[in-house]
């Protein structure tokens, strides 16, 4: 017989899925936030948002051939999610040095020193974005001004940033001036990083990655009713100090954070129940630092330290077996 | 309603070519080579020798131990030789050589069509002849069916599983013979159930066969205890354990048989060879064989006798087309790519799958992303892409006490995973080897 025939063991099909489809719906899935950022920040979104994207392929693609000494794995999508979450989570008028700075720290430092795709134990966008929120402070904090302002205003406050301040010098929430009003802000009437100010499309990025199986529901829900529970329960106690816990929910990045940034699934846990656990606890420090820390924001800081405690959870906490323990 | 097991499980594309297509009985070959070892267990030990003339039906090889099994000549002829040559594992394996001679059948064999439904025999009876006519599990794990109808000391059957899932894809050769031979699939389950000395079993069939599942229903009426259960369509349901789970809802523990929650699973054709054995006196020597696959001119049901080659199943079926880049023995998920058209076909063999060359190769593996895919198909609830690093990285003690010795080597995971990653490969490795570890911590 001459015919030459593949032997292999089993299975011999494989389903039509592949990594880098599910990083592209990943990609589709913050179209509409960026779309969004773009109309409210204008060029200057535009301008971030290719710089960021640009220096993560590139960090990618240099430190892969000329210092690791591997092939290139920069089509696998993987860097361009990197690059655009990075974007989303800087202010748009951000001076551009300052972006490719975050792109070097999320794929050199977060990403590739931890060996490449899969290896890494925490979010790279998000070590990016913590970096240059420890060293450029005042950049990472100093607001664009949207479409929906009067002209002659130059700089703007996010809500948490004046609910903080109100905090601080013991203002009463009612009478916090310029806190804008809650449909405003679920629709994206906002400031604030140019991919985290609508949280309603956020939620639609969130659904269509759910229909495509692309994330689970666990992290993201939990860390929402996490953080709506233990808010609610401060507003209840005291309204005059604590804000409206659906204002936690729409405000900073926590939509941008839970749906995108703690479903990243490298950095997440394995099964449901560890995706629970998960999600609480960064429910638990996001709030934490929003109501007692000293920044106004504390969704990104909340992730990474739930990042490190995801060997930990994947180790003890199995999927159901079958036929018990 | 639908049921289904309750954890993991994936649904690749059916394909079922060969669905529609009537059971036809190939033609004799002029040779078969007759492994002695078709079965789970000891291999039989052969009775012929070179220059004997040998009757279709006739044993050829004996059972050499309680898990063991006969083995019966397929056809009627002289013994060439008894040596060893390689069956579907790649491996050579003892066996017996026979050139064909016209078809003379042993006697007593009842060749007839016709439906012999009174049963004459008793459960005692029924246990020795399934013995004696080599009967295995035809689904594809071929374990000595009589050594599954006597449970262990201290365990009783309380219900008979018929499998008439077929989870594979492309294979049809269950499907075709419960529509063919429903009639005598039912006696046959009457024969198991007196046999196991049981009142109840049930036929699961998945929602892609609803004429198999209307047929078999309408037949149940005619007898007591036996119900038909439409399954959903999910892979791996057919595996004993996950059909236990989906009929019964009950979970076979970890390590132990199905009888441990007082199920016995039987494969269709099992159950169709059983009422041949006993009511027409007739061993196992055939099966129905489906040859399958995109390229496959004519995809068909043959009813064939065991040790014909592959090539003479693959020219009845339009012959051998030329992208042919992979030949499988069974069905795409577990099934086993042959290397030769030599190979023979046994009394496991469901079908033969031809896959087209650019369907043969499997993709570039990438980095595991974590997706959590490989765990949540995973039927057995494990944690495939731990057992692969623990397989690849050789920490045995550590995966025995993650359970790998409980994967059924489904597939699921490497079907599922995005990253084309080769988790069963590394996977069964482990088994080996933590296999091993098992058994000389016994001794």
């Amino acid at each position: 017989m001459s015919k030459l025939l593949t032997v292999s063991p089993s299975p011999h099909v494989h389903s039509s899925e592949s990594t880098q489809k599910i990083m592209l719906r990943v990609v589709y899935a913050m179209i509409p936030a960026m779309i969004w950022g773009i109309y409210m920040f204008g060029l200057d979104a535009v301008r971030i948002g290719l710089l960021s994207v640009l220096s993560c392929l590139a960090v990618e693609f240099l430190i892969q051939k000329y210092i690791m000494k591997a092939k290139p794995s920069i089509t696998d999508g993987s860097a361009l999610i990197t690059g655009v979450l990075l974007a989303f989570n800087v202010p748009a008028s951000l001076p551009w040095w300052i972006i490719i700075i975050g792109a070097i720290a999320a794929m050199g430092v977060g990403k590739l020193s931890f060996g490449g795709l899969g290896s890494n134990v925490f979010n790279p966008a998000l070590v990016g974005r913590v970096f240059l929120l420890i060293s450029f402070p005042v950049q990472m904090t100093s607001w664009p001004v949207t479409r929906m302002m009067e002209v002659d205003a130059v700089s703007a406050a996010t809500p948490l940033a004046i609910i903080k301040e109100g905090i601080k010098n013991g203002i009463p929430v009612s009478q916090l001036q310029r806190l804008p009003n809650l449909s405003d802000m679920a629709i994206g009437f906002n400031h604030g990083s140019m991919g985290e100010i609508s949280a309603l499309l956020l939620v639609l990025g969130g659904l269509y990655m759910l229909w495509k199986k692309v994330i689970t529901w666990q992290t993201p829900v939990s860390i929402i009713l996490t953080v709506l529970v233990v808010s609610g329960i401060f507003w209840v106690v005291n309204p005059e100090m604590y804000v409206n816990p659906v204002y936690h929910i729409f405000t900073g990045g926590l939509m941008l954070g839970a749906i995108f940034m703690a479903t990243d699934m490298v950095t997440s846990p394995m099964t449901g129940k560890g995706q629970l656990i998960y999600g609480i606890g960064i429910g638990l420090i996001t709030i934490s630092i929003r109501m007692f820390g000293a920044y106004p924001e504390g969704i990104s800081f909340a992730i990474l330290i739930m990042n490190a405690f995801v060997p930990l959870i994947n180790m003890y906490i199995k999927p159901k077996r079958f036929g018990g323990q | 309603m639908l049921k289904t097991f309750k954890i993991g499980g994936v649904h690749p594309p059916e394909n079922k070519l060969s669905k529609d297509k009537k059971i036809e009985v190939l033609p004799l070959p002029k040779t078969v080579f007759i492994p002695v070892a078709q079965h789970i267990g000891a291999p039989a030990t052969p009775v012929v020798k070179k220059g004997d003339e040998v009757k279709v039906g006739q044993v050829i090889a004996q059972s050499s131990s309680f898990v063991s099994t006969n083995i019966h000549s397929s056809v009627s002829g002289k013994v060439t030789k008894v040596d060893f040559s390689a069956d579907s594992s790649g491996y050579p394996k003892q066996g017996i050589f026979i050139t064909v001679e016209g078809d003379e059948w042993m006697e007593g064999i009842d060749r007839s069509e016709d439906l012999v439904k009174e049963i004459s025999v008793d459960g005692p009876e029924i246990v020795k002849k399934i013995q004696e006519a080599g009967i295995v599990g035809l689904g594809g794990a071929t374990f000595p069916t009589h050594v599954k109808l006597v449970p262990p000391k201290g365990m009783k059957a309380e219900v008979l599983l018929i499998n008439g899932v077929e989870c594979e894809p492309y294979l049809t050769s269950d499907h075709r013979l419960m529509l063919e031979k429903a009639d005598e699939i039912m006696v046959g389950i009457q024969l198991l159930m007196k046999a196991m000395g049981v009142d109840k079993a049930v036929i699961g069939i998945e929602n892609n066969k609803p004429d198999a599942i209307k047929l078999l229903n309408e037949k149940c009426a005619a007898y007591n205890g036996v119900s038909v259960q439409a399954l959903k369509v999910q892979y791996p349901q057919g595996g004993e354990k996950q059909l236990i789970n989906a009929v019964t809802g009950k979970e076979v523990p970890s390590g132990a048989l199905p009888i441990a929650v007082g199920a016995v699973v039987s494969n269709v054709g099992t159950a169709f060879a059983v009422y041949e054995a006993i009511q027409k006196n007739k061993p196992l020597f055939e099966r129905v064989v489906t040859v399958t696959g995109k390229g496959v001119e004519k995809p068909s049901n043959f009813m064939v006798r065991v040790g014909t080659a592959t090539s003479e199943l693959i020219e009845a079926a339009g012959g051998l087309p030329e992208n042919t880049g992979k030949i499988i023995s069974g069905g795409p998920m577990m099934g086993r790519a042959i290397a030769s058209l030599d190979v023979p076909v046994t009394k496991g063999t469901s079908g033969l799958l031809l896959m087209q060359k650019e369907e043969s190769k499997r993709e570039e593996i990438q980095a595991c992303i974590r997706c959590s895919r490989c765990t949540s198909v995973c039927p057995m609830g494990l944690e495939p892409y731990l057992l692969m690093t623990l397989g690849e990285k050789q920490i045995f003690e550590r995966a025995e006490n993650e359970r790998i010795m409980d994967c059924i080597e489904c597939g699921s995971c490497s079907y599922t995973c995005p990253s084309s990653r080769p988790l069963l490969d590394y996977i069964r490795f482990g088994k080996g080897k933590v296999g091993a570890m098992i058994r000389s911590r016994k001794k």
